[in-house]
Formats: C-alpha cells, sequence, structure tokens
C-alpha cells in the first residue's frame, strides 16, 4: 500500500471531500462523522450486477456497521439521480455519493480511480479522528463482502478500549 | 497500482448441533448453505443440491443457515423465521423444501396455506412469525456469514472453504467430489 499511485494505505490522513448525497443538493463527506469510524465503499457503477450485491449487503449488514458506530458512504461517479434511483431498487438507506462533477475527483484523491473512467472496488475505513485505518481493493467483478471492514472496526474499537484503559 | 488481493474465505462459524443437517452425520463432505427463500439463483441451486445429496449419499451433508437480504427481498426474513417455526416443530426440511419450491408465493397467505399444507398450524406459525420469535436466530447465522465473508446469495462452503464455482450439478459434484479426496 505504499505505491504513491495505488489506493491510499493506512497511517495516511484521508482526504476531506463533501459530494451530492441527494437530489435537493445536501452534500456529506467523512467530515461530518468525526468521532465515528467511516466506511467509504467505492464502486464502479450502480446498477452493474456484482455492485448491487454489495451494496444491498451493506444495507442488510447495517446493524453490523452500527454496533461500531460506524458510518458507511457508497461513492461512485454516477449522477444524484441515478443514485436515488439504485438505492429505491435495492432499499439502500445510507448515503450513495455522487463523485460526478469534476468526474472522479474524490476517487482519484484516494487512489481508487481506474483508467475505464470508474471508481476503483475500494474499501476504505477511516478511523474516529479521520486517519485511514484499513483499505483494500478488488477486482471490479469480485463483491468484496463485509468480513474485512468488519474485523477493521473490530480493531478500531478494541484499540480504543484499551487506550481508554 | 495496488494488486488485489484475493483470499479465500473460511467458514468462521463451526457447525454444532443448533444448526439444521440433511444427510449423514460422519459424512466426510459438509456442505454449508448461505440461503435466501427469496433468492432466485439460491432457488436455482436447490435441485442441484438436492439430487448432489442423493447421489453422493454417505459423503455428502447438507447444512442450510439463513442470509436474508430483506432490503432486496421483502418476503425473506419472514419466510426464514417460518422456516424456524417449523423447525421448532421438527419439520425444518419440509418448510425449507416448500419454500425453494414455492419462491413465487412466500406472501403471508400463501405461505400459511404451505404451513397447512405440511400439516402445521398455520395461525400459531403466523404468530410467531409476527412477533419475530425466531428473528435471533435467523439473525445469528447472517452476522456468522457475514463474518466467514459471505457476500450474497448462496454461497457455498465445503468442508470451511468458500465455493467460489458453480452451483449447477456437475460443478457441485465435482467439488464434492475433490473435497472428499482432501
Amino acid at each position: 500500500m505504499t505505491d504513491p499511485n495505488g489506493l491510499i494505505g493506512p497511517g495516511r490522513p484521508a482526504p476531506d471531500f463533501a459530494l451530492p448525497a441527494t437530489p435537493d443538493g445536501r452534500r456529506t463527506g467523512p467530515g461530518d462523522y468525526r468521532g465515528r469510524p467511516v466506511v467509504l465503499a467505492f464502486y464502479p457503477a450502480d446498477w452493474s450486477p456484482v455492485c448491487g450485491d454489495q451494496m444491498a449487503l451493506y444495507q442488510a449488514a447495517m446493524p453490523e456497521f452500527e454496533r461500531y458506530g460506524a458510518a458507511v458512504l457508497g461513492i461512485s461517479v454516477d449522477s444524484i439521480w441515478s443514485h436515488r434511483a439504485f438505492a429505491e431498487s435495492q432499499g439502500i438507506r445510507f448515503p450513495l455519493l455522487a463523485d460526478f462533477e469534476p468526474k472522479g475527483a474524490v476517487a482519484r484523491a484516494y487512489g481508487a480511480y481506474a483508467p475505464s473512467g470508474e471508481a476503483d472496488r475500494a474499501l476504505v475505513v477511516l478511523d474516529q479522528k479521520g486517519t485511514v485505518a484499513w483499505s483494500h481493493v478488488s477486482p471490479p467483478d469480485v463483491n468484496p463482502g463485509a468480513d474485512g471492514i468488519l474485523d477493521a472496526l473490530e480493531r478500531l474499537c478494541s484499540n480504543r478500549e484499551v487506550m481508554a484503559g | 497500482m495496488t494488486t488485489p488481493l484475493q483470499v479465500t474465505a473460511r467458514l468462521r462459524t463451526p457447525v454444532t448441533g443448533a444448526d439444521h443437517v440433511r444427510g449423514a452425520d460422519d459424512a466426510p463432505v459438509t456442505v454449508v448453505e448461505y440461503g435466501d427463500f427469496q433468492c432466485q439463483y439460491c432457488g436455482a441451486a436447490y435441485p442441484n443440491l438436492h439430487e448432489l445429496l442423493r447421489q453422493r449419499e454417505g459423503t455428502v451433508r447438507l447444512v442450510y443457515r439463513h442470509f436474508p437480504i430483506a432490503n432486496v427481498h421483502p418476503y425473506a426474513e419472514s419466510a426464514a423465521e417460518a422456516a424456524e417455526a417449523a423447525g421448532a416443530r421438527g419439520k425444518f426440511w419440509e418448510m425449507h423444501d416448500w419454500l425453494f419450491e414455492h419462491q413465487d408465493q412466500l406472501d403471508p397467505v400463501h405461505l400459511s396455506l404451505g404451513v397447512e399444507q405440511l400439516g402445521m398450524p398455520p395461525d400459531e406459525i403466523g404468530a410467531e412469525v409476527e412477533r419475530q420469535a425466531h428473528a435471533d436466530r435467523v439473525r445469528r447465522d447472517f452476522v456468522g456469514g457475514i463474518r466467514s465473508g459471505v457476500n450474497g446469495t448462496p454461497t457455498l462452503f465445503l468442508n470451511d472453504v468458500r465455493h467460489d464455482g458453480g452451483y449447477s450439478l456437475a460443478d457441485l459434484l465435482a467439488a464434492v467430489d475433490a473435497a472428499a479426496e482432501t
């Protein structure tokens, strides 16, 4: 994870950003969730079959993410309108952010932008202070599941208990 | 570029007496299925798993665990809880089979007809599903699956290793035969 062209690695401060989250123009980003772990789930596109499964899975797994107080943000280069229709079709209630204009700027800042013009299928877990705690990139056609995220959140929360104690 | 890292997921929650098991206890190959009764791919795999158990009787046993994706499949959770309610009456597999054979009839009205067909009290089971009496059990299965790397349904583990191949009968027979030899 030390390659400057690759996905951002653990220990690095996460670039802050605010992207459109709803058609009425509301923006959000990791800075809105400081004090909580944040899961950034970059994915290539709404509607491609694997992503549908991945984001739908994260909605189904939301109670587990919430046990660690974590916020989950999905990010692709699709527009807010595509995101809205996609979220409705999959029953997704967590924010899907539009990295649409300038296209892929946030994905690029995280080293998660593919030459095809889409985001990589990349997961980045930020700690409560906005530092990268864990990151992982999968092949575009492989749904990485949630186990890596939950392992990272578990480590973050156990470290915290140790520090508090 | 960071090289995509592929790690084969392993089952982290061992098979116990609380699991629903079909097939010989001492079978050398255990297939653990994480499934969703409203998932069409699970429905497509169901007859193949059935035939697999028949053709490899004594070699393979099947464990079924719940993995309902309720935000996409509105009847998946109630179907899973109904199967547990049937399980509490010793009829888990009968209900499991009925559900996969009637995937377009999982709404409450048709489900209660199915329960009745299987000789169970529809009102009692309906009430248990209504008050989510078996929700914890279903959730436990789901969480164990999530932690084991289940990323969709169906996901199968053969002797604790995730099966990333297909679900046709030929694929399943080949995978089970390979697992039986190791």
